[in-house]
C-alpha cells in the first residue's frame, strides 16, 4: 500500500524546500480555523447567555402602556390620554381567549425604602401573583413571592430586588435571615417575604428588577390611591401568535377607549418576543458574515495548499516516474500528494484549534464584573463545533490535494526518466 | 527454460514532438527466450531505450504486437501495466534513479510496498536482497552516502524485489568507472547463472561479449542479432 514513514520523510523535505509558502499557507489555515472556531464558540456562548437573559425579563411576554391620542376620533378631540383602569384586565381576558395571563402593574418612583438608618429612594411596584411567572421573579430559597392571600388581606408585605436587599441588609446577610424582617416604605412598616434570585435581565422598563420593592397591588392601591395602572403585562398562550394578540388587543382597546386603531401614539406595546427574534436575526447575520470571512480565508489557504502541491508535483516528476517504473498504481502515486495536502491542513488546523481552545478556556476562567462582557457569555467549543471545523479542514485538504495529485498520476514516466 | 519471454512483431513507435514526427522504432521483430542474457547495442538515438521501455511496459508501442511472458500487453489499463512492471519486470537505469531521501533499505522495499507485501516479509526480503548484492552493512545509508557502484547495486537489489521474470538494464555501467562497472556486470552474470532473463543496453563491446547474444539497432531497426557462442543454458 504505502510506506507511511516515507510519506512523512518526503513531506518533511517538502516543508523545508517550500519553507516560505508552507509558512504562509499554514498561517492562513490557522487564522481561518481560529476565526471559524472562535466565531462558532462565541455564537454558542452568546446564544445561551441570551436565552438566560431573555428568561430574566420573562418568557414570551408583552408590556403595554397607554399613551395619548394624536388624531380626533368620532367627535372626540386629540390629545386625550389613554389610561388603563382596573377593569381592563378582565375585559381583555374575556375578549381575547389567546391570552394566557394578564396583570396590571402600579409603579411609583422615588419612594423611601429604609432599614433602620439605611435609607434609599427606590421604585415601588404594586402587582398580582401572576407577575411571578410572567416576569420571572423567582425568590431565593427561604422566601416567596406575593400570593392571592396577600392581595385579599392587603397585607403589608414586600418582595425585594436582590440589589436593594444587599443595600438594605448588606450583601453578606443570608437571604433566609432577611425574610421576616421589617423595613419601612415611606415610613410604613412592611415585612419582607422574599428576595429576588439574582438573574441576568436583557431589556427593562421602569427600572431593573433587582432594584425594585414589589408589594401587593391592593396594598399599593390603598396606600397611594392610584386609579390607573402604569402598564399591563400580557402573556399569550402561543409564543408564535404574539403579533395576532397584539393586534386584537389594540382592536379591543380602541373600542373600549374610543380611539382610532390606526393611531400609533395611543397604545405602546413592547413586543419582547419580536425584539428577541430581531436580535437573533442580527446575531445570525453576524455569524454568517464572520463565517464567510473565515470560510474565505480557508478557501484562500486551500488554494495555497493546492499551489504548494502543484509545485511539489512539478519538482518531483522524476520521483513520480521512478515510482511508476517500480509499479506504483495510480492511487499509490496520488496518495503521497493527497496525504501531504491533508497533513498541511491538519497541522494548520490543529494549531488553530489548540489556540482557540486556549483562548476560550482562558476567557472561561476569567470572572467578569463588567456588565457588557457578561452579556457576551462564555465562548464554548462544543463537540459539534470541533466536528464542523475538522470536516471543513478535511474537505480543504482533500480538494486542494486532489487536483495536484491527479496531475501527478498523469505524469509520463518515460519523459520524466529520460536521461540527458 | 526455453519458453519465449519477449515476443515482438513489427513494433513501431512514433513520437509527436510538435511539428516533426520522430520515428524511434520502425518495425522491430524480436524473440528472446527465458534465461537469455541479451545485450542491445547501437548508436545514440537508434531507439534502444525506447525498445527497452516498451519491453518493460513503461511505454506503449504505436503499433505491432508484443507478448510478454505469454501474455499480450495490448489494450491493458494503466493500473494493469503498473501491476506487470511491479511483478514481472525489474528496471535498472544508467543514473540509478534511487529516491534520494530514502535509505538503501527503503529504496529496495518500495516495489514490495507497491505489491502490498506485509511489513515483516518486506523487511526480510529487502535485507536479504541487500545482503545478496553485498550491501548488508549499508542498509541505512542514503544514496548520497554511497558510491556509484553501490548505488547501482541498490538499484539491482530493488529490481529483484518481487522476483521478476525479466530484468531490463539501460546502460547500467554508463556512469561507473570500469572497476565498479565490472563488478556490476559480474552481478548480472551471477543472476543470469541463477536463471534470470536479462536485457541490457550497453555501448561497451567487452561487456557485450560477456552476454550470450548481441542485438544491434540502427535508425529504429534491428540490423543484426548475433549469438556469442557462450550461452551457458
Ligand atoms: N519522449 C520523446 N519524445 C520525442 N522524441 C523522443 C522521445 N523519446 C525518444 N525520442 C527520440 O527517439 C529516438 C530514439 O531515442 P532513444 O532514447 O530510444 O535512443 P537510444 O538508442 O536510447 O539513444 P542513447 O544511446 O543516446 O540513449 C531519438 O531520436 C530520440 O530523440
Ligand atoms: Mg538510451
Amino acid at each position: 500500500m504505502l510506506n507511511i514513514a516515507l510519506v512523512f520523510k518526503m513531506f518533511w523535505r517538502e516543508l523545508r524546500a517550500q519553507k516560505k509558502r508552507m509558512f504562509l499557507t499554514i498561517l492562513g489555515i490557522i487564522w481561518g480555523t481560529m476565526s471559524i472556531t472562535m466565531l462558532l464558540a462565541f455564537g454558542d456562548g452568546l446564544r445561551s447567555q441570551l436565552n438566560k437573559n431573555q428568561k430574566g425579563m420573562g418568557e414570551g411576554i408583552m408590556i403595554i402602556w397607554g399613551g395619548q391620542t394624536s388624531m380626533p376620533y368620532k367627535g372626540l378631540p386629540r390629545g386625550r390620554p389613554i389610561r388603563f383602569e382596573k377593569d381592563v384586565v378582565d375585559f381583555l381576558k374575556k375578549r381575547i381567549p389567546e391570552i394566557e395571563m394578564i396583570g396590571g402593574e402600579y409603579t411609583r418612583w422615588g419612594q423611601s425604602v429604609a432599614n433602620k438608618n439605611k435609607m434609599f429612594n427606590r421604585m415601588v411596584n404594586g402587582v398580582y401573583p401572576e407577575y411571578e411567572t410572567m416576569r420571572n421573579m423567582i425568590p431565593e430559597m427561604g422566601g416567596r413571592f406575593i400570593n392571592q392571600l396577600d392581595l385579599d388581606l392587603k397585607r403589608r408585605v414586600v418582595f425585594l430586588g436582590n440589589e436593594l436587599a444587599d443595600d438594605l441588609f448588606g450583601a453578606k446577610t443570608p437571604r433566609e435571615e432577611i425574610v421576616g424582617q421589617s423595613i419601612e416604605i415611606n415610613g410604613m412598616k412592611f415585612t419582607v417575604i422574599g428576595v429576588l434570585k439574582k438573574k441576568m435581565q436583557m431589556g427593562m422598563y421602569s427600572g431593573p428588577d433587582w432594584n425594585r420593592a414589589v408589594i401587593p397591588a391592593t396594598t399599593f392601591h390603598s396606600i397611594y390611591g392610584h386609579r390607573y395602572y402604569h402598564n399591563l403585562v400580557v402573556k399569550p398562550h402561543d409564543v408564535n401568535r404574539t403579533e395576532f394578540v397584539e393586534g386584537r388587543m389594540i382592536e379591543e382597546l380602541s373600542g373600549k377607549y374610543k380611539f382610532n386603531p390606526e393611531d400609533e401614539s395611543t397604545i405602546h406595546v413592547w413586543n419582547f418576543i419580536e425584539n428577541v427574534k430581531t436580535f437573533n436575526n442580527v446575531m445570525l447575520g453576524m455569524q454568517i458574515f464572520f463565517g464567510l470571512i473565515g470560510g474565505l480565508t480557508l478557501l484562500v489557504a486551500g488554494v495555497g495548499v493546492a499551489n504548494i502541491m502543484y509545485v511539489a508535483v512539478k519538482e518531483r516528476t522524476t520521483e513520480i516516474g521512478i515510482k511508476m517504473a517500480l509499479g506504483a498504481k495510480r492511487f499509490q502515486v496520488m496518495a503521497q500528494f493527497m496525504l501531504e495536502a491533508l497533513l498541511i491542513a491538519f497541522i494548520g488546523g490543529a494549531i488553530g484549534i489548540l489556540l482557540s481552545v486556549i483562548i476560550t478556556k482562558t476567557l472561561g476562567a476569567l470572572e467578569f464584573d463588567n456588565e457588557a462582557l457578561q452579556w457576551l457569555g462564555k465562548p464554548n467549543i462544543s463537540t459539534t463545533i470541533a466536528i464542523v471545523t475538522a470536516s471543513i479542514l478535511g474537505m480543504i485538504g482533500i480538494v486542494s490535494g486532489f487536483f495536484p495529485s491527479r496531475k501527478a498520476a498523469s505524469v509520463n514516466p518515460v519523459e520524466s526518466l529520460r536521461y540527458e | 527454460m526455453n519458453n519465449t519471454m519477449i515476443y515482438m512483431k513489427d513494433i513501431i513507435k512514433f513520437y509527436n514532438t510538435g511539428t516533426v514526427k520522430v520515428k524511434a522504432l520502425k518495425g522491430i521483430d524480436l524473440d528472446i527466450k527465458g534465461g537469455e542474457f541479451v545485450s542491445i547495442v547501437g548508436p545514440s538515438g537508434s531507439g534502444k531505450s525506447t525498445l527497452m521501455n516498451i519491453a518493460g511496459c513503461l511505454d506503449v508501442p504505436t503499433g505491432g504486437e508484443y507478448i510478454l511472458d505469454g501474455e499480450s500487453v495490448e489494450n491493458l489499463e494503466p493500473n494493469e501495466l503498473a501491476e506487470i512492471r511491479n511483478k514481472k519486470v525489474g528496471f535498472v537505469f544508467q543514473n540509478f534513479n534511487l529516491l534520494s531521501y530514502a535509505t538503501a533499505f527503503e529504496n529496495v522495499e518500495l516495489p514490495l510496498v507497491f505489491a502490498n507485501i506485509p511489513a515483516k516479509k518486506r523487511r526480510e526480503r529487502a535485507a536479504e536482497l541487500l545482503d545478496r548484492v553485498g550491501l548488508g552493512d549499508r542498509m541505512d545509508h542514503r544514496p548520497n552516502e554511497l558510491s556509484g557502484g553501490e548505488m547501482q547495486r541498490v538499484a539491482i537489489a530493488r529490481s529483484l524485489a518481487n522476483k521478476p521474470r525479466l530484468i531490463l538494464a539501460d546502460e547500467p555501467t554508463g556512469n561507473l568507472d570500469s572497476k565498479s562497472g565490472g563488478g556490476i556486470i559480474d552481478l548480472f552474470e551471477e543472476l543470469w547463472n541463477a536463471g534470470s532473463t536479462i536485457l541490457m543496453i550497453t555501448h561497451d563491446q567487452t561487456i557485450a561479449k560477456r552476454t550470450n547474444r548481441v542485438v544491434k539497432l540502427k535508425d529504429g531497426l534491428i540490423v543484426s542479432s548475433l549469438e556469442n557462442g557462450n550461452g551457458n543454458h
